[in-house]
């Protein structure tokens, strides 16, 4: 399907009044505008990275993003490097498993120890809901959450709305059903935050013990029955489900989660004909998705998620760095 | 003559609902008289104030003097969960000693070895060290045939068991109470059949010892609701509730607000106001503070990571004193649930103005502004999840024994 370009120049206010925020710590807190503009912002990013070999802007020359990873992360951690790199500014990495935080110091002192070494922005990943919060209250500098515990993960959600924007044209009446853990997941947050905000209707499945109480009241409607959700759905997506919880605490087998809740063919053949796939990745394949429906070369949009997380996330940086750039109308 | 007078105030007395303006002579630590003035020079003008008992503070965590000398509180019951942990007589000797001289400890002994909740304790040196209950500390005891023991065997020694009611297996790592707070902000939380059942459980088991079981937070509709039925079947059951649960529901939760995490954690605004409905229904038997100061070690952490627990003890009469504000309580029944209710339940000799007893006794202005401030609290830390609010009622003078603190 072609791109319908949904946003008109005027569409948003000017400067620093289109996203006034400091930091992007969820989508919860954001209006249906400011997602639509990082989205809007994000498409240039989409075509300098398609654009050959000469994939740059020095935009951000100078300044020091610092991805802080206090839980094991490959594709964002990348995600946000390369996003960072591509518009110039000097990115370092740091991970838990070598960091003091292992020796003991608490998430404050280091949050406080990021600060000294005068970053820019710091991109934050914790096993913890709210941490990302909680160090953003003791730095100067923008904080992207990378996503904390099961709270939210806000660049998924953007990357996800764009991908389907792309895919469908539209957001605003789409019938988006997401499958899976939804109580444990930060994607399952910040997404139905975000398409609920933007305009569909959010169906969410998920065995008994894994779907959060009190669901319904931002939005979402819950199905445990996985063929019953699927009738009429134009996107389906699917959340990872973590292996530790598939040995008989919420869910007795993988094969019994596979048969219930997993997407295959024959499910697939439930949605509209046009159903758009996607998935956050890293997938588990033959425990929620079957190979056939994540290969599925006009259905999955699983690779153009990765894609469009590179141009989101430099949306982000490039936002919340307008500011300390001095960008006119940002001060 | 000897000893002192409180004159010009207003005495709150056992059994009335309003204070009355009565003097009170004060001799050898013990209230003399109540009504007459002695012939003596020395004298206590509480003019415009409630003389009213020191309040008995039902299950602290922390001696934390300071703090108990600004909430009005001459007595604490020690809850066990202390380092060493209340499990041996000589432990409980030197914490019953850790007052003095300006206020009462009273130490609940652990029911089992190390709160392992399997071993039991030795209940009875305990007992005979100065324990005034036994807790199961700010765990339940998962073994139904360890807490059964341990109910016959507090039945046969005529002492309380303090119970915290949540099931461990429901309640699981949970740190927030399963509803649209805990889903918008990805906490794990766990249904209030956590604390039903667990209080369902120990009160089949009270039954069936005859023991005196106390609740020390039930926070339910449905909690509630059990122990309302308990009562009406006579059973040896009594209950209470800290303020942060009359007056709190989990939104003071929302942005990860780690001085709002509780054990139990906070309900949602209809087991709230069921709450407030068992306060004046009488089903609630106690107020207390929870006492338990944390440090920015305990709570400047990421909500789930940070340690449960309130800074209580000062803001405990201001905010019992707003039941009394919103016409739910008398001031006469506020006080029963602050000081003569716990005396009672406790055994101790206490908690009433009455000629013999020791002169414990609060002077109170029920109606003196001012704000909670947890930056400039005087207990341990200021772990308050009330910070900011304005309050009314304020403790001008203390008196624990006679002498004034």
């Amino acid at each position: 399907m072609t791109w319908t370009q949904p946003f008109a120049a005027d569409s948003f206010p000017s400067g620093s009044a289109a996203f006034p925020h400091k930091h992007l710590l969820g989508i919860a807190g954001l209006q249906k505008w400011e997602i639509l503009y990082i989205l809007k912002e994000a498409q240039q990013w989409v075509v300098l990275n398609r654009s050959g070999a000469a994939k740059h802007d020095d935009r951000l020359s100078g300044l020091t993003i610092i991805n802080a990873f206090f839980e094991n992360s490959t594709r964002t951690l990348l995600s946000f490097e390369i996003a960072g790199k591509r518009l110039g500014a000097d990115v370092v990495n740091m991970h838990a498993a070598q960091s003091s935080v292992k020796k003991g110091e608490t998430l404050i002192d280091t949050a406080m120890t990021l600060n000294a070494m005068r970053a820019d922005a710091i991109v934050i990943r914790h096993g913890s809901s709210g941490a990302v919060q909680l160090i953003s209250s003791k730095v100067d500098c923008p904080v992207l959450n990378a996503g904390d515990g099961s709270h939210e993960h806000p660049t998924q959600a953007l990357l996800d709305a764009l991908t389907i924007m792309r895919r469908k044209g539209k957001i605003e009446g789409q019938t988006v059903v997401i499958c899976g853990d939804v109580l444990h997941s930060r994607v399952a947050r910040s997404n139905l935050f975000c398409l609920k905000s933007l305009g569909a209707e959010v169906r969410v499945v998920a065995p008994p013990a894994l779907m959060p109480s009190g669901i319904e009241a931002f939005g979402a409607v819950p199905f445990s029955n996985f063929d019953a959700a699927l009738n009429g759905a134009d996107v389906i997506m699917m959340l990872r489900l973590q292996s530790e919880r598939m040995q008989g605490d919420f869910i007795p087998s993988p094969r019994e989660y596979f048969h219930l809740y997993g997407l295959d063919e024959r499910r697939l053949a439930l949605a509209k004909p046009d159903a758009l796939v996607m998935h956050p990745g890293p997938m588990n394949r033959g425990v929620e998705i079957a190979s056939s429906v994540a290969d599925h070369v006009e259905r999955s949009a699983i690779i153009e998620q990765v894609e469009m997380g590179v141009a989101v996330r430099m949306a982000c940086l490039d936002i919340l760095t307008r500011k300390a750039r001095g960008e006119e109308g940002w001060a | 003559m000897t000893g002192i007078n409180i004159i010009h105030g207003h005495v709150m007395l056992p059994g009335a609902d309003k204070a009355e303006p009565l003097h009170l002579h004060i001799d050898k630590g013990k209230i003399a008289s109540v009504g007459k003035a002695a012939p003596i020079a020395d004298q206590v003008d509480a003019s415009g104030l409630i003389v009213a008992p020191g309040i008995i503070d039902f299950g602290v965590f922390k001696t934390d003097k300071p703090a108990f000398r600004f909430g009005g509180i001459t007595r604490a019951a020690l809850m066990p969960d202390q380092s060493p942990v209340h499990d041996d007589p000589a432990t409980v000797r030197f914490a019953a000693l850790k007052g003095k001289p300006d206020l009462w400890v009273h130490p609940l002994a652990a029911a089992t070895q190390g709160l392992d909740g399997l071993r039991m304790a030795e209940i009875a040196l305990m007992k005979e060290a100065g324990a005034v209950g036994v807790a199961t500390g700010r765990k339940w005891i998962s073994d139904s045939g360890v807490m059964l023991r341990i109910m016959h065997y507090c039945a046969a020694l005529n002492l309380p068991v303090i119970l915290h009611c949540e099931d461990s297996g429901v309640a699981g790592h949970a740190v927030a109470t399963a509803g649209e707070t805990a889903t918008l902000l990805g906490l794990s939380s766990a249904p209030i059949v956590a604390e039903t059942l667990a209080i369902g459980r120990d009160l089949m088991l009270a039954e069936e010892s005859g023991a005196h079981v106390h609740f020390r937070q039930v926070t339910t509709a449905r909690g509630l609701d059990l122990i309302r039925a308990a009562k009406a079947k006579r059973l040896r059951v009594t209950c209470g509730i800290t303020p942060a649960h009359l007056f709190l529901s989990d939104n003071a939760i929302s942005d990860f607000r780690t001085f709002a995490r509780l054990s139990p954690p906070l309900r949602s605004e209809s087991d709230r106001l069921a709450c407030i409905t068992a306060i004046a229904d009488g089903t609630i038997d106690v107020i207390a503070s929870g006492h338990d100061p944390r440090g920015p070690e305990d709570k400047r952490l990421p909500f789930s990571e940070s340690a449960p627990g309130m800074a209580g003890a000062e803001t405990l009469l201001a905010l019992s004193l707003n039941l009394v504000r919103d016409n739910i309580i008398s001031t006469g029944r506020m006080f029963e649930l602050l000081a003569s209710n716990p005396a009672k339940i406790l055994g101790l000799n206490a908690g009433h103005i009455v000629e013999g007893q020791e002169a414990d006794l609060i002077l109170i202005d029920p109606d003196a502004p001012w704000q909670v401030d947890g930056d400039r609290m005087a207990a341990l830390a200021g772990n308050t999840p009330f910070d900011r609010l304005p309050v009314q009622g304020r403790v001008r003078h203390m008196l624990k024994g006679g002498k004034v603190i």
